[in-house]
């Protein structure tokens, strides 16, 4: 298969566009395995991709319940951003952010990563000493971040109104190499690539059941037949809490929505990812026009992936405190994704009670920025064995230790993170 | 040339109303009736508008909702609404509105050259290339990128209108006001339910608007329901969402067809509708059939052109054609016919049929087995290109200046699948329609939305429908008169695409064409979802519905599959763009959330109070006077004054909870670290409470007011979350012990008197009581009169001084503060805001919110000592997990600036070494040895009193040597508190 | 949106009652140990299905219910108070 370039796009233009081939091939089941990867979702590509890249191990097969990319990946507000408090959270996030800065050339594929720069606004002195705690554990762990005033918020997004009326505007912290990327073509770039090395990628296979024989893992049962490996990762948000039960035990996890919005197309108006600080709503303009906006979970547990009125008005609401110019525009579409909340807001990458069984999961609202960073470091713990470094904290033992990786002090309750 | 186009009679506009308005800066004329769409074509206007991605010239393509082409910037100024779609913009005096989406005027755009591009430019080409440099992405690439896209431009000023959010109950809401919604209403109506009828049309009737013959009916029917007083009809209503358990999202256009909203009116009213059973009658909207040329200004739905004549009185050409696949879109050329527009040509790729003989009969030119292959003109249609069905060669062109095109009609299946009910193929419409399922009872489609057209049929159904769902609603069922009248033959031929050279639009918003969905399929992207997104198919304003149904027909050739298995993606609100303001409703800026404030808000506003925010409290920060040089004067005075003489404080917004019941002190032993069984009568206690996990929760001082009563504080950031943890507790895990909450924190006000001549000032105002501190030692706390009316005074302090606390039911509040502050006169009294509160607590080495932030230990805080040993506590267990008794973690330090000048923040991090070793939590700067102090968390803290670390804030710069202390520095035996 | 039956006010909105999690996990007995309430706080069943929830009504009596509810397609079927019990239907 051909590489991508602007110059094959003008051969392959100049010849009615015929010559063009599946970007990965629909593989279906060999009967065993190096390693099994379950999703094919982001984090599933990226852990077979990073296992054939970093590992070389390439007799990998991806079983998809669906499609590549129709979970979370192809359903998230497309932020990109490691600007976390905690070390152990910031120094992934920020590897994960390095990943994405040379992505498109790793995979040969245009992720459209656009470092617009991601600001979250404080209004009061609390926050604004969050926002500086936060912000200076990210530049003493090396990573960029700026703290503005007023008037930077202004020169960042100008139609940002900083004397809204309950709540003016302070400041904001500012993280100048975050951005967006476009999420489906993550997904695809990884399929691609991974493809490209030997993995199979095989969609509408469902798992029905994990092979665990002696505490460890022998393969998967699907739906396409009975597939071994003496290593299975596990990528499957949403469907977490179910694998694990399959598999026999059970992970601090609850399932939970998380809206998420579209607007009509618009020539440029919002250059920057902005988050209120006062309520829950965050903003960013696609490519292609469309505000792209969101807020908070809706605070129950569902696997509905949709949404329900209250917190949409809400998230309405906060958007125009926060830009007034916001109001004659119109929603154009909304949908939720599923979010697999952990009791601290931070993931997990690990081992598991069953030897040979991996996963990484719990990525609450924040999956889609670690996609290529969860599937290094998932990639790392299944070829050795053991964490690397990064995720060393990102284990399901935490609580039971208590070691948790509580962000924002919101603990011990997964609706609250 | 005024409304050249414009029939001297006929539909529903009214011709003695002249409508000034203008587009794109020429002034022309409409009626009142008319949408900006029916006003423009009656004027002539074709072009208007641009394509998204080659900009091509596009017209008016619809006469709804649904419409992909005509969008305009409607409105000037901080008004405009980009993107707005002119077939539903309804006409009025001084409308103005701009094309969008081209560089260059509307008429000759050079973004065009796109076109001329289209090769390379086609489905996803961007996945593939703008690679390389990697850094050229976002400075060369993107910016360009963004610029072409996009539609409209928004004001990017805030929009002066307002909205507002309403609630409506109903036993049956019926969406949609043509035959089958008017029928349901009457029919619901009749059994007695409570009626809503939702039309998002500025006119009830839906198609019937386009049948003069059946108006009466519609007269009549209007007419009975609104004799009907449980039937509330609300046209230019739009049901956007269905949501669970029967509640529905609409949008009521209250003013948009006004210039502007009258005084005291909403631009538009959201409404949540909750019903008890529910009617769709939503219609259905026409699709394409992709040919090429299919987007040339001048192509139009034929249902549409049929509308602009006989609702509109316009005709929409000169010389049209028609390029139809079933009997029902025939009834356009009829219309046309009637409204003087010549008909060039029928074409339909069907040997025969009924409409066929009758068109002939009327003696217009029908083209049977054949389709359009082609169209011929630059801004606007000129011709029609022929051909035979099946064979690619191109045919002869007739000369037409519209061509009107029905592929068939797609239920609008929106509202039903949102609700849950799965699609069926029907393949005699060639289309999905709602299955009927047995657990939506609650809900029925009815008419066309269902697939059932025609207006005899569709009302039939309707009534049915509506009947249905007054029983389900509890009502009996009742009849109504029903009309008689044949339906038009709408199952069409199946014809999709007809391939030629040429771009053949399948999205024509998106400018998607039918080889982009091929090129998607070679590509793997095979499934409707993967194509969708990879082409934008369907990702438009209209969101697919003109287009596509017929993309995914295409896609079903190239797989190889019937359009059955192939589907439609996922059907998610919103049914129609809705305005972000709308649903934003009233609770924005000022509004966004209530404000809280004590009882003594008036008293500190007197006083001149600087407010800050304390969750959704207003608090007085401090109290400027003559003579502060700043904040910072202002807020060292207030604290001088309490540590010198004394001053007073509004605390009244930290939690209160009364627990009352025989084992009140059992609860509080396991819901507090510490022990509160062991709390005399009268006397308070210092309390803290853990989370499950063992982080630590809140504190406050806790009261025995008898022995099964109780007075709690919290602090004022977890007063709800604290009851809402007592509460839970005493549901979920010990229902068996009987105590009651009842959270008293408005009822009460409070406010500290703290400082060395703090008992001078309470002796002189309370009555009743002996204050000497034999009598009311520390911690003490007992009710009494102050200033004549009831309190109840508490010996506690915050500020590390000699201090009481004056709770008095929120009513006297004024009366009890102007008490005090007039018995402080000869003492030097300040009241004294939230900073200088601050500032004491933190001189004192209190903890508060930003040490209690959710993440540290008891043993963190130093306050290890008070969890008890014996007996449980919520969080004791957790608590003992390694990682949280690690002597390792970071431990509340004091810290002092070494150079007094050099100020010290909050959020800066502790560097010993040049290792990351905590971080200052609190900073301040002392009035008692002037200069910046904080409290910090640090690892090995208490090892490191007397060190010198650094203090360092790399965000602003900033790298302070700090000397860590106790954080206990002030009268750390703490004898002040007692005197 | 959810719309819940209170035993107490009537059926009322979901904007009016706060989640507070899956109500089959107990509490348990102070002396259990670190790994029974590791269990309790923090494993969870998860189920794509009926699930008993405690909901508490704080717009309204501010009683703590048991709530039956279905976390795919968020049908509401049965509340009981905290005393009572809630079976989960197999399907």
């Amino acid at each position: 298969m051909a590489g991508y370039s602007g110059f094959r796009i003008l051969a392959e233009g100049l010849r009615g566009n015929s010559g063009w081939t599946p970007a990965w091939r629909k593989a279906a089941p060999k009967p065993t395995y190096d390693v099994i990867v379950v999703g094919g979702g982001g984090h599933g590509l990226a852990t077979a991709f990073y296992l054939a890249s970093m590992h070389g191990i390439t007799n990998v097969a991806v079983v998809e319940r669906g499609l590549v990319g129709q979970g979370n990946t192809g359903r998230n507000t497309t932020i990109v951003r490691s600007n976390y408090l905690l070390p152990e959270n910031n120094n992934f996030y920020e590897h994960s952010l390095k990943l994405w800065e040379g992505l498109e050339q790793s995979l040969n594929y245009n992720v459209m990563m656009s470092q617009r720069g991601v600001i979250n606004l404080f209004h009061n002195d609390a926050q604004r000493n969050a926002a500086l705690r936060r912000g200076n554990s990210m530049r003493l762990n090396g990573i960029d971040a700026e703290i503005v005033d007023r008037d930077g918020v202004k020169a960042l997004c100008p139609i940002v109104d900083l004397d809204n009326g309950r709540y003016p505007v302070m400041g904001g912290l500012l993280q100048r190499r975050g951005g967006t990327a476009r999420h489906d073509a993550v997904a695809w770039g990884f399929a691609h690539a991974a493809d490209a090395r030997g993995v199979d990628i095989i969609e509408h296979c469902e798992v029905t059941g994990m092979i665990v024989e002696g505490g460890a893992i022998q393969g998967v049962r699907t739906t396409r037949g009975e597939i071994r490996a003496p290593k299975v990762g596990l990528a499957v948000a949403g469907s977490t809490s179910t694998l694990t039960a399959m598999a026999g035990f059970d992970v601090p996890i609850e399932t939970h929505l998380l809206q998420a919005f579209v607007s009509e197309g618009l020539k440029p108006l919002i250059d920057c990812v902005v988050t209120f600080g006062a309520g829950h709503f965050y903003v960013s303009q696609s490519d292609k026009g469309g505000l792209v906006f969101g807020g908070g979970l809706d605070g129950y547990p569902s696997y509905g992936q949709r949404g329900t009125l209250p917190t949409a008005e809400h998230v309405y609401a906060a958007g125009i405190s926060m830009i007034p110019a916001l109001g004659r525009l119109r929603g154009l579409r909304n949908w939720a994704g599923v979010m697999d909340m952990t009791p601290d807001g931070s993931p997990y990458i690990c081992k598991t009670p069953v030897r040979g069984l991996y996963m990484t999961a719990g990525w609450c609202y924040g999956g889609f920025k670690a996609t290529p960073g969860s599937g290094w470091c998932h990639a790392w713990t299944i070829a050795k064995d053991e964490p690397h470094r990064l995720n060393a904290a990102h284990t399901l033992d935490r609580f039971r230790e208590g070691r948790m990786l509580d962000e924002r002090g919101n603990g011990p309750f997964f609706w609250a993170q | 040339m005024s409304q050249r186009f414009r029939l001297p009679s006929g539909g529903h506009v009214d011709r003695s109303q002249r409508l000034g308005f203008s587009f794109d800066g020429r002034r022309y004329e409409g009626h009142a009736g008319d949408t900006l769409a029916s006003a423009l074509l009656a004027n002539g206007v074709r072009l208007v508008g641009r394509s998204f991605k080659y900009h091509r010239p596009r017209g008016i393509f619809s006469a709804g909702i649904e419409e992909p082409n005509a969008l305009v910037e409607l409105r000037d100024g901080a008004r405009r609404e980009p993107n707005t779609r002119a077939t539903v913009a309804e006409l009025f005096d001084g409308l103005s509105a701009t094309s969008q989406n081209h560089r260059g005027s509307l008429g000759f755009d050079w973004m065009a050259v796109n076109g001329l591009l289209a090769p390379f430019i086609g489905a996803g080409f961007y996945y593939k290339t703008f690679m390389w440099p990697a850094a050229f992405w976002e400075r060369v690439y993107e910016p360009m990128i963004r610029k072409a896209a996009g539609l409209g431009r928004a004001s990017g000023l805030p929009d002066p209108d307002h909205y507002e959010a309403a609630h409506a109950h109903c036993d049956v809401l019926v969406v949609g006001a043509g035959a089958a919604g008017l029928a349901a209403a009457r029919a619901a109506g009749a059994a007695g339910a409570r009626v809503i009828l939702a039309e998002q049309d500025f006119l009830l009737g839906g198609d019937l608007l386009n049948e003069a013959e059946h108006d009466a009916w519609r007269s009549e029917t209007i007419a009975a329901l609104e004799a009907m007083p449980e039937v509330t009809v609300m046209p230019r209503t739009m049901v956007f969402g269905a949501y669970d358990q029967g509640v529905l999202g609409a949008i009521e256009r209250v003013a948009d067809h006004l210039p502007e909203p009258p005084p005291h009116t909403p631009r538009q009213r959201y409404w949540t509708i909750r019903a008890t059973a529910v009617v769709l009658a939503t219609g259905a909207h026409e699709r394409l059939i992709a040919f090429p040329g299919n987007d040339r200004p001048g192509v139009m739905l034929a249902g549409a052109a049929r509308t602009y004549a006989r609702r509109y009185g316009v005709r929409a050409g000169e010389t049209a054609a028609l390029f139809a696949t079933h009997d029902a879109a025939y009834d356009a050329a009829f219309a046309l016919a009637e409204a003087g527009t010549r008909i060039a040509a029928i074409i339909d790729p069907r040997t025969d049929s009924a409409a066929m003989q009758r068109a002939r009969e009327a003696g217009l030119a029908v083209r049977a087995g054949s389709v359009v292959n082609g169209t011929v003109g630059g801004k606007a249609l000129r011709g029609v290109e022929i051909g035979t069905v099946g064979s690619a060669s191109r045919g002869d062109a007739v000369p037409a200046d519209l061509l009107m095109i029905s592929g068939g009609w797609n239920p609008a299946v929106h509202l039903a699948s949102m609700s849950g009910a799965a699609l069926r193929w029907d393949d005699a419409l060639l289309a999905f329609v709602p299955e009927e399922r047995e657990e939506s009872a609650w809900q029925r489609s009815a008419g066309a939305c269902r697939g059932v057209h025609g207006f005899g049929a569709a009302a039939a159904d309707g009534a049915a429908a509506g009947r249905a769902a007054a029983v389900a609603a509890g009502f009996d069922a009742a009849d109504i008169p029903l009309p008689d009248a044949p339906s038009a033959d709408h199952r069409p031929y199946a014809l999709w695409e007809v391939k030629g050279g040429g771009k053949a639009f399948v999205d024509i918003q998106d400018d998607v064409t039918a080889d982009d969905i091929r090129l998607a399929h070679r590509e793997g992207f095979s499934h409707i979802e993967h194509a969708k997104r990879y082409t934008t198919h369907a990702m438009g304003t209209d969101q697919g519905k003109v287009g596509g149904l017929v993309g995914a027909a295409v896609l079903a050739e190239a797989r190889g599959e019937p359009v059955a298995s192939v589907g439609l993606p996922r059907f998610r609100p919103y049914t129609a763009p809705i305005a972000w303001g709308a649903m934003a409703g009233g609770e924005v800026g000022r509004h966004f959330q209530p404000v809280r404030r004590t009882a003594l808000h008036g008293v500190h506003d007197e006083l001149g109070a600087v407010w800050m925010d304390a969750g959704i409290w207003k608090r007085p920060a401090y109290y400027p006077k003559a003579g502060d040089t700043d904040g910072w004067a202002s807020v060292k005075r207030e604290a001088r004054a309490v540590r010198e003489r004394v001053g007073v404080c509004d605390v009244s917004t930290l939690g209160k909870i009364v627990v009352e019941g025989p084992d009140a002190a059992t609860f509080l032993d396991r819901v507090y670290a510490n022990t509160f069984s062991t709390l005399a009568v009268g006397r308070a206690r210092y309390g803290l409470m853990l989370r499950e996990d063992g982080i630590v929760f809140d504190d406050g001082t806790t009261t025995r007011l008898g022995p099964d009563r109780f007075f709690v504080t919290t602090t004022t950031a977890q007063a709800g979350p604290v009851m809402q943890h007592l509460e839970f507790h005493l549901a979920s895990a010990w229902p068996d012990l009987d105590v009651s909450l009842a959270s008293v924190t408005d009822q009460w006000a409070a406010m500290s008197i703290a400082g060395p001549k703090a008992r001078d000032v309470v002796a002189a105002v309370v009555h009743g009581l002996d204050v000497s501190s034999e009598a009311f030692p520390f911690m003490a706390v007992a009710d009494c009169k102050v200033a004549g009316v009831p309190a109840r005074l508490f010996r506690i302090s915050f500020s590390g001084e000699l201090a009481y606390e004056i709770a008095t039911p929120a009513g006297y509040a004024t009366h009890v503060w102007q008490a005090v502050m007039e018995a402080g006169v000869p003492y030097g009294i300040e009241p004294y805001g939230v900073e200088a509160l601050g500032l004491l607590r933190i001189e004192k080495g209190h903890v508060a919110g930003s040490e209690i932030n959710g993440q540290t230990t008891a043993l963190d805080l130093g306050l290890g000592r008070m969890l008890k040993k014996k007996g449980e506590f919520i969080g004791r267990v957790l608590a003992q997990r390694p990682g949280l008794t690690d002597q390792s973690r970071p431990h509340l330090v004091g810290l002092r600036s070494v150079d007094p000048a050099r100020q010290i923040r909050a959020g800066s991090h502790l560097l010993v070494d040049g290792q990351d070793c905590g971080w200052i939590s609190s900073a301040t700067q002392s009035v008692v040895d002037p200069g910046w102090i904080g409290l910090g968390l640090l690892r090995d803290g208490e090892a490191r009193i007397g060190s010198r670390i650094i203090a360092a804030n790399p965000l602003m710069g900033e790298e302070v040597p700090v000397t860590v202390t106790s954080p206990h520095g002030y009268d750390a035996e703490n004898l002040r508190v007692r005197t | 949106m959810l719309r819940i039956p209170c035993p107490h006010c009537g059926a009322r909105d979901e904007v009016e009652f706060t989640y507070r999690g899956d109500a089959t996990v107990t509490r348990p007995a102070p002396d259990a140990g670190v790994d029974a309430f590791h269990d309790y706080l923090y494993l969870r069943r998860n189920p794509r299905g009926w699930q008993v929830e405690w909901w508490q009504h704080n717009g309204g009596c501010r009683a703590f219910l048991k709530v039956l509810r279905h976390t795919v397609t968020h049908e509401v079927r049965g509340v009981a108070t905290a005393t009572e019990t809630l079976e989960v239907p197999e399907a």
